[in-house]
């Protein structure tokens, strides 16, 4: 019966670009960025790498579709590259399949890569979806953005436990608060100012109640990682090695938007996906084992919300978590300890990898400014699609325990 | 006994207040003067004679057998398609049955709604039809600064004829045809091209109304004394409408009001509209004219019957009147018609190409907000897809029609969007739940931020969810009417 892939998979190295408007770069640049840091780091020849999967979200408005714009942009020998696309968690997926081809003995060195370069649409905020949400979408979708389809958290989190809108304000803007402090610390981030909640709860409304602060950023970036089996890593001479400890994926099958019982005040599928990575991991107090945690700050109601969903806080107190700093870099779970989405920004295909990037480094004490004391277990949770519809990626990794 | 079993009507929430038109215009023509008083009706920017004309359509259905209908007539001068058959979409809207029903529209002068109302009775009285659905609708496009944008009005009223229970019956009509033309739209042109009201006045509404009401009682065989209430439109100035009566003969009491303080002329719906104010309010054996103007004037009279008083209740026009909200700017209004070229950003310029092969399939979802109810474990469902969504059941073509658009919805969740592309900012959406089971995340509409709260009930509405302007094709679908 099978149990997962726990220290089946350890990463060899990993990469991550600058992000931000990187006006002069394309999406093929940003990917050699990110991979030439990935392949340094691991130590080996491009030629090892046996098979890749590429992650792009909107590849219409930068590489175009396939997996051939990586093949083509790393010069890779012809081996097996794979396009993977689950909305936002996209990142995360490339990786999944970087782990399994491992983990399934089919492969002995893989390379995931994310890549997203969005600010050639000409305009700010993600890619207009309407029309490539497929016809009958198009007939009937409500014309939603991002912000506006998660802001609706707010009203149904806050109707369920009779949480005023002002405390609401103000827990999401402690959650921007904290992570621009960290993202403050990070030359990689997007958005380098530490920012107060006061400023927060007075910058503009982008889709009620979520205001300009509490929206992540549109950038480009690219993120990478090679992974291999433990006794590999350890010929090659790896040492403390960063092990894979659970990959687990939930996708909403149309139950919230469309069953009798959902509020909008939770993710359905954080709740069980995070269940199961626990159980894979080995994980029976998330709370008091998880050394921290880089979550979905798509917005800061996202991440509230999840803090919940992950059996962290308990349901209905994920605000005084938050207030109480229990969140914050000094708290019993640091989230977004590389600044997040809220500091990166999110370029859709790079985000999973580049949560995944920052735990990498934490566990191999490379943080820098950043690093935390003796982490044991980093989750990081990439959430894509909506509310009502979507999917949800964690992965769990601690030190190589075999 | 043939006549009126039902009736309904809708007017736009939104009231443009006619001296914001007189502020912005009044540099150019100081002369707008005369009309600014009141307020007219104004579709909002989701709205248009289709979505008007199946509100007023539902709102007359209240009650009433939709299966029954075996004909749906649509009236007016500014139907969204020349070649796509309007009543067709109307039909679509209401859910009527593809099978054993006639769907016609009648088009190209002012007094169609009365000639579709005429041809019901043609068809009732021939013994071919049972029960006729006559709609009349107009949003009609006018160019700034001149008298027609504040004389019209946007409208819509439905008639249910038929032979059984009615509540008016059809007495007799006369008819005047001749080509008249007050004003003209030439095929393709966007705006009316009116002559000099004081023609108009004299050998128009003069001339031809009072024929064709005289012609009505010699035909009847009845003089003014057995009339109750004589209901016939006129754009120009209430003052030329009464002025009317004496042509007619008729004592002013009996001159149903045109509305233009507050609402406008509706165009093909007036008549309608205007006999439908009267009929509210009248008692059984009353006789009322509901007359049109357009070349020509259709006289058709009615006597109101008992059987008034069974009537289950509806909207009507008293209901429509009184769901208001004044609107101040003439700016806005001049945008929701499109008359000025309003930046809106390259997020705009999104495909809105329509997949007509996908419509077609998803015709009754998209138009007649028609879900799915499985006959398993009883769920009602939107949309309804083969798999049932009920996690404990998820039986496979177990589904029957579940028509979701008469049932009032409870707000589960909010928001208003500065960022989606918007005429009206913010974009207000959130998802609903249906009374007895069935949600969906839809846009809600006729509403403020402000009075959007979560357990709130809304209505659902028939709206035009988006235009493609280089293909001249508007898309259908249903919005949220939060209910304050």
């Amino acid at each position: 019966m099978a149990t997962g892939i726990r220290d089946k998979v350890v990463i060899l190295g990993m990469g991550c670009s600058r992000f931000g408007e990187r006006w002069d770069m394309s999406a093929e640049d940003l990917m050699v960025e990110a991979f030439q840091e990935c392949i340094q780091d691991a130590g080996i020849e491009k030629n090892e790498i046996e098979a890749a999967w590429l992650a792009t979200a909107f590849p219409s408005v930068h590489v175009g579709p396939s997996a051939a714009p990586l093949s083509i942009a790393l010069r890779l020998p012809n081996i097996a590259v794979t396009r993977v696309e689950n909305f936002c968690a996209s990142g995360t997926e490339a990786f999944r399949g970087a782990v399994y081809a491992v983990a399934s003995g089919a492969y002995d060195i893989c390379l995931a890569l994310g890549v997203e370069k969005l600010k050639d649409t000409g305009y700010g905020g993600l890619p207009e979806f309407g029309a490539s949400a497929g016809p009958k979408n198009f007939f009937t979708n409500p014309g939603m953005t991002a912000p506006g389809s998660f802001a609706q958290l707010a009203s149904g989190y806050g109707a369920k436990y009779n949480v005023p809108d002002d405390e609401i304000k103000r827990a999401m803007a402690h959650v921007s608060a904290k992570s621009h402090a960290n993202g403050a610390k990070n030359p990689k981030a997007h958005l380098r100012k530490a920012v107060s909640e006061e400023q927060i709860m007075a910058s503009p409304i982008i889709a009620h109640p979520l205001g300009l602060f509490d929206c992540c950023g549109v950038s480009d970036g690219s993120a990478a990682a090679i992974v291999t089996t433990p006794e590999i890593a350890k010929k090659l001479g790896k040492k403390d090695l960063v092990s894979v400890k659970a990959l687990q994926l939930s996708l909403s099958n149309g139950y919230e938007a469309g069953f009798n019982e959902w509020v909008v005040d939770h993710f359905v599928t954080t709740t069980k996906a995070s269940v199961k990575a626990y159980e894979e991991a080995g994980i029976k107090n998330p709370r008091e084992e998880l050394s921290m945690i880089e979550v979905h700050d798509c917005f800061s109601i996202t991440e509230l919300v999840t803090m919940e969903d992950l059996h962290l806080s308990k349901r209905g107190e994920a605000c005084k978590d938050v207030m109480d700093g229990f969140y914050d870099a000094d708290g019993g779970v640091p989230c977004q300890i590389d600044g997040g989405l809220k500091c990166f920004g999110h370029p859709i295909g790079a985000s999973g990898l580049r949560m995944m990037y920052e735990m990498y480094l934490q566990l191999h004490g490379r943080a820098e400014d950043r690093q935390l004391e003796d982490p044991r277990f980093g989750l990081t949770h990439n959430l894509g699609g909506f509310p009502f519809m979507n999917v949800c990626s964690i992965g769990i990794v601690g030190k190589y325990e075999g | 006994m043939v006549g009126i079993k039902a009736y309904g009507a809708y007017v736009p929430r939104k009231r443009l207040n006619r001296m914001a038109i007189l502020q912005n215009m009044m540099w150019l023509a100081p002369g707008l003067i005369s009309a600014a008083q009141g307020e007219r009706s104004m579709c909002n920017h989701d709205e248009d004679s289709m979505t008007m004309a199946v509100a007023a359509a539902r709102d007359c259905m209240t009650g009433m057998d939709r299966k029954a209908v075996d004909a749906v007539y649509l009236a007016s001068t500014s139907m969204p398609f020349v070649d796509r058959q309007n009543s067709g979409i109307m039909a679509a809207g209401i859910n009527l049955p593809e099978e054993g029903v006639v769907t016609a529209d009648f088009t190209s002068a002012l007094k169609c709604g009365t000639t579709a109302t005429l041809a019901a009775i043609d068809a009732l009285k021939g013994g071919e039809k049972d029960s006729v659905l006559v709609t009349a609708t107009d949003a009609r496009a006018t160019k700034t600064a001149w008298f027609y944008e504040m004389w019209y009005g946007d409208g819509a009223a439905s008639l249910l004829m038929g032979k059984d229970d009615v509540i008016a019956e059809f007495k007799g009509s006369y008819s005047v045809s001749c080509d008249f033309v007050h004003s003209y739209r030439g095929a393709g042109a966007q705006f009316d091209y009116g002559w000099e009201e004081r023609w108009i006045r004299e050998e128009g509404f003069t001339k031809i109304i009072p024929e064709a009401i005289k012609g009505l009682l010699k035909k009847c065989n009845i003089t003014l004394d057995d009339v109750s209430k004589i209901a016939y439109p006129c754009y120009l100035s209430s003052g030329v409408h009464k002025s009317l009566a004496k042509r007619i003969g008729a004592d002013p009491e009996k001159i149903v009001g045109n509305m233009a303080a507050v609402l406008g002329d509706t165009g093909a719906a007036h008549p309608l509209i205007m006999f439908l104010s009267a009929l509210e309010e009248a008692n059984p054996g009353d006789k009322i004219i509901m007359a049109s103007f357009g070349q020509g004037c259709d006289a058709l009279l009615f006597e109101v019957t008992e059987k008034i008083k069974d009537l289950p209740a509806r909207n009507g026009i008293k209901g429509a009147m009184a769901n208001r909200k004044e609107e101040g700017s003439y700016t806005k209004f001049l945008k929701f018609r499109d008359l000025i070229n309003v930046e809106m950003g390259i997020r705009s310029e999104a495909p809105l190409q329509t997949a007509l092969s996908a419509l077609w399939r998803n015709r009754k979802e998209v138009l007649g907000l028609v879900g799915g109810k499985c006959t398993a474990c009883g769920t009602p469902q939107f949309p309804r897809l083969r798999m049932c969504v009920n996690p404990a059941c998820q039986e496979i073509d177990t589904q029957e029609d579940y028509e979701f658009s008469d049932v009032p919805v409870t707000i589960k969740s909010y928001t208003g969007d500065m960022l989606a592309v918007s005429v009206e900012p913010p974009a207000i959406y959130g998802l609903v739940q249906f009374e007895g089971g069935g949600r969906t995340l839809v846009d809600f509409t006729d509403c403020e931020l402000s009075e959007v709260k979560v357990g709130q009930t809304a209505k659902m509405s028939f709206r035009r969810k988006y235009f493609d302007e280089s293909r001249k094709f508007p898309g259908y679908f249903w919005k949220a009417v939060p209910q304050t």
